[in-house]
């Protein structure tokens, strides 16, 4: 279920009084509804399912989970198994 | 930070696979709830990597799968009427009702047209005041959000020729119906990240205490859909039962307020019947009455029609993890991609489907 | 392991009295219509089904002769129009065959308010790409259809080459042992034409990938190679191309999947929209099945070639799983690359 994508805002408009933005994936280009992620700035990442912002994506916390990949593999290396 | 390549990385997924196996040490049967994650878990390949023993149970989480028959026949007799443009995703085209799919019926004359987001329906009830619009609300809680702005939309400015034939779905009652069934296997869960992305985590909890079972709250991409089946085994094999978030950076624990306050003014909770597994109490939403006139099925009174399903097919045994889908006499014989009888067979991330295409090499 | 070699399909056909729209989108619905209803129909007149392109000999000589209709909607898209696509098509399915194009013919169906200004630049376009492609337009025909009952331009090209002794380019010889081959990146026609479609329109700098390939071809063979199979991957992608050979052939394709050249912004327009960039249609790209210890010789001509710069080697044509495609995945484990069924559709999920 649920194919969404993360995407990058360009600019936010308002249309009909609805948040709209233009969120680029990648190069590809799609309008998208803010009306869940009204406050989304340029520049920031979001969460796009069937052109709508679903969530905000947190820069801090995907880090801290790839650092943690990182660290359990380093841990495998050195000690040949994981605690 | 992209969010996509970091995610897919194969030194760090073959890091996760060892991990995955140092901390296995005898079998265990995993559902993944999400269709997303089957497809991830086979467009990678990740179902032969894991531990002999470890076993991913393809869950019931496709909603095209699980759109129950009825509501297709319904679909197709409001898209055969004169004067309906009726939208869809592209992916229910091809789901079979009764006798034929939105394809067939298209090819009979009928405007079906496939449309990437709702509010695109929407524009085009608005470009079109003479005909009737309707769109196919079908989905999960990430879905519904989507659908629930656009009627929200159409009643504030008063586009009256929009509709909603509306089959929404709902994880955590599908989860306990698993675990009702006398003959579950699932011993954990991998939880649907994007439905939590919309409604947090707190529901899972309960679910996890009630039924001793590990939830991890999961991604989509290679390396979240193993650390979320790692997470799973490492409580398991410690005798613990959970519900764990593995997909932080998606999914506060609180989901997103916004979004659910609209959800409770469109939507309210309904019975709701699945696709080859039966009704589930309380597992869907209908549109509330400040929305009625909103309701395909009362504007164009196909509320009578029902359905029987196929007796050969045997998904909803395939959707709990029952039987496998070659155990099925019919798979692959009177049962494909191109025939579909049942719900696992229907689109391409049903069980049943997955199976088919992705079959497995010799070797 | 299951066993797959019992499997077959009841009904070849669908059970529908009617054309769907999958009929047309050159998968496994199309290929059974043709089998099933058209060349049945023909009888003792119909030629065999299995090639875009017929090899005969008349006169002496050995022409190959090909024919192709083009309905893409809409008409102009980034990097081309239906123009280019009906010279630049009918050029390629004669160079598959190792054809030295010669003549064209182009048919026009016409619905009526189509602005005849639409009409130059299609007809323009279609002059350029033949005079880029050294062939000549030499007859054709135009009819007029009924407001509503067309798409604006419906165009067919027939086209005729000679093909020089020697030369046998069949998808039956695609051999155990032999290098599969790509001519450059993948998928870009596809996402261009979705990008504007109706209801679908994205932003994206993908354009057509659409040109004429039989300057490459000829590039291929005067390196004395061998060439067993050439196959334009058009609608239905590289799947699509790849499993017709391997059923044709009984052999097994094992693609790697690292080395598939996806360009990113069609990795990110299927991304979005649900696609397998496998599936998305080319029209500037070939696949060559070539003996592997050719194929050195054989890219480094197709690398020093305008129209073959991303040439490379992504897989090998095996004894294993006859009939076919399987990719071996970044992680190390395998995927079936499946024949596309009927028209590629976005999905929600």
């Amino acid at each position: 279920m649920c194919l969404a994508v993360p995407g990058r805002v360009v600019r936010v408009s308002v249309v009909d009084g609805t948040p709209m933005a233009e969120v680029d994936f990648g190069g590809v280009r799609k309008d998208v509804c803010l009306q869940y992620v009204p406050d989304a700035a340029p520049g920031e990442y979001l969460i796009v399912h069937v052109g709508f912002a679903i969530q905000r994506l947190d820069e801090e916390s995907a880090r801290r989970t790839l650092d943690e990949f990182t660290r359990l593999g380093l841990l495998e290396e050195e000690f040949g198994e994981v605690p | 930070m992209k969010y996509l390549d970091e995610f897919s990385d194969p030194d760090l997924a073959r890091s996760l696979l060892r991990q995955i196996h140092a901390a296995t040490t005898r079998p265990w049967a995993l559902m993944e709830v999400c269709g997303g994650q089957t497809h991830s878990i086979i467009r990678h390949g990740i179902d032969q990597l894991l531990p002999d023993g470890v076993e991913m149970i393809h869950g019931p989480g496709c909603p095209v799968c699980v759109t129950p028959l009825s509501v297709i026949d319904k679909a197709l007799a409001i898209a055969a009427r004169p004067g309906v443009i009726f939208c869809s995703f592209g992916d229910m085209l091809r789901v079979p009702g009764s006798g034929r799919d939105l394809f067939e019926v298209r090819s009979a004359g009928a405007d079906v047209r496939v449309v990437y987001s709702p509010l695109d329906a929407l524009g085009i009830a608005r470009d079109n005041p003479d005909r009737e619009v309707v769109f196919f609300g079908i989905g999960f809680e990430t879905t519904a959000p989507a659908n629930a702005l656009t009627v929200h939309q159409a009643r504030r400015l008063g586009i009256r020729n929009f509709s909603l034939l509306v089959s929404h779905v709902l994880v955590p009652p599908a989860i306990s119906a698993i675990m009702e069934s006398p003959r579950c296997r699932v011993q954990g869960f991998l939880a649907a990240g994007h439905v939590c992305s919309v409604m947090g985590t707190s529901e899972y909890p309960s679910l996890s205490q009630k039924y001793g079972v590990p939830i991890v709250v999961t991604g989509f991409e290679p390396l979240d859909v193993l650390e979320g089946i790692r997470q799973a085994i490492v409580q398991l094999e410690q005798g613990r039962h959970e519900t764990r978030n593995a997909y932080p950076r998606a999914v506060p624990e609180t989901g997103n307020p916004v979004a659910r306050q609209m959800l409770a003014d469109v939507f309210e909770v309904t019975d709701r019947a699945w696709r080859g597994i039966g009704t589930i109490p309380g597992s869907g939403w209908r549109l509330t009455d400040r929305y009625r006139d909103f309701d395909a099925e009362h504007r164009f009174d196909v509320t009578g029609v029902h359905a029987a399903e196929s007796a050969l097919c045997r998904s909803g045994e395939v959707l709990q993890g029952l039987i496998k889908p070659h155990e099925c006499a019919a798979f692959g014989r009177v049962c494909t991609p191109r025939q579909p009888l049942g719900a696992t067979m229907v689109s391409s991330e049903g069980a049943c489907a997955a199976y088919y295409t992705y079959r497995r090499v010799a070797g | 392991m299951i066993d797959f070699e019992g499997w077959s399909c009841p009904a070849p056909l669908r059970d529908t009295p009617h054309v769907v729209a999958g009929h047309g989108g050159g998968g496994a619905m199309s290929a059974e219509l043709v089998r099933h209803l058209i060349v049945p129909g023909y009888g003792d007149a119909g030629g065999t089904a299995d090639r875009d392109c017929a090899v005969v000999e008349a006169g002496g000589a050995r022409l190959a002769f090909t024919t192709d209709a083009y309905v893409v909607q809409p008409m102009f898209f980034p990097g081309g129009s239906i123009g280019d696509l009906a010279v630049n098509g009918t050029v390629n399915d004669l160079a598959m065959a190792g054809a030295t194009p010669l003549y064209l013919s182009a048919a026009f169906i016409l619905e009526e308010g189509t602005p005849l200004a639409d009409l130059g630049r299609i007809t323009a376009a279609m002059g350029a790409a033949a005079t880029a492609a050294g062939v000549r337009l030499v007859t054709g025909d135009t009819k007029v259809v009924g407001h509503g009952n067309g798409d604006g331009v419906y165009l067919t090209t027939s086209g005729v080459g000679v093909v020089a002794d020697g030369v046998e380019i069949e998808p039956r010889r695609a051999t155990v042992g032999d290098a599969v081959l790509v001519s450059g990146d993948l998928g870009r026609h596809g996402v261009a034409v979705l990008s504007c479609r109706e209801g679908l329109e994205f932003g994206t700098t993908v354009a057509s990938d659409t040109a004429p390939l039989h300057g490459l071809v000829a590039a291929m063979l005067a390196t004395g190679a061998d060439l067993h199979v050439l196959r334009d991957p058009t609608r239905g992608g590289l799947a699509a191309a790849l499993n017709e050979i391997a059923a044709t052939a009984r052999v097994g394709v094992e693609l790697t999947e690292r080395d598939l050249p996806v360009p990113d912004g069609v990795a990110d327009a299927c991304h979005l929209l649900g696609l397998d960039p496998l599936q998305v249609a080319n029209e500037g790209r070939l696949v060559a099945f070539v003996d592997a210890d050719q194929a050195d010789d054989v890219l480094a001509a197709m690398r020093a070639h305008p129209y073959g710069t991303g040439a490379r080697r992504i897989g090998t044509c095996v004894a294993d799983h006859p009939g076919m495609v399987v990719a071996r995945t970044a992680l190390g484990g395998t995927r079936v690359i499946s024949m596309p069924i009927g028209e590629q559709l976005p999905r929600i999920c």
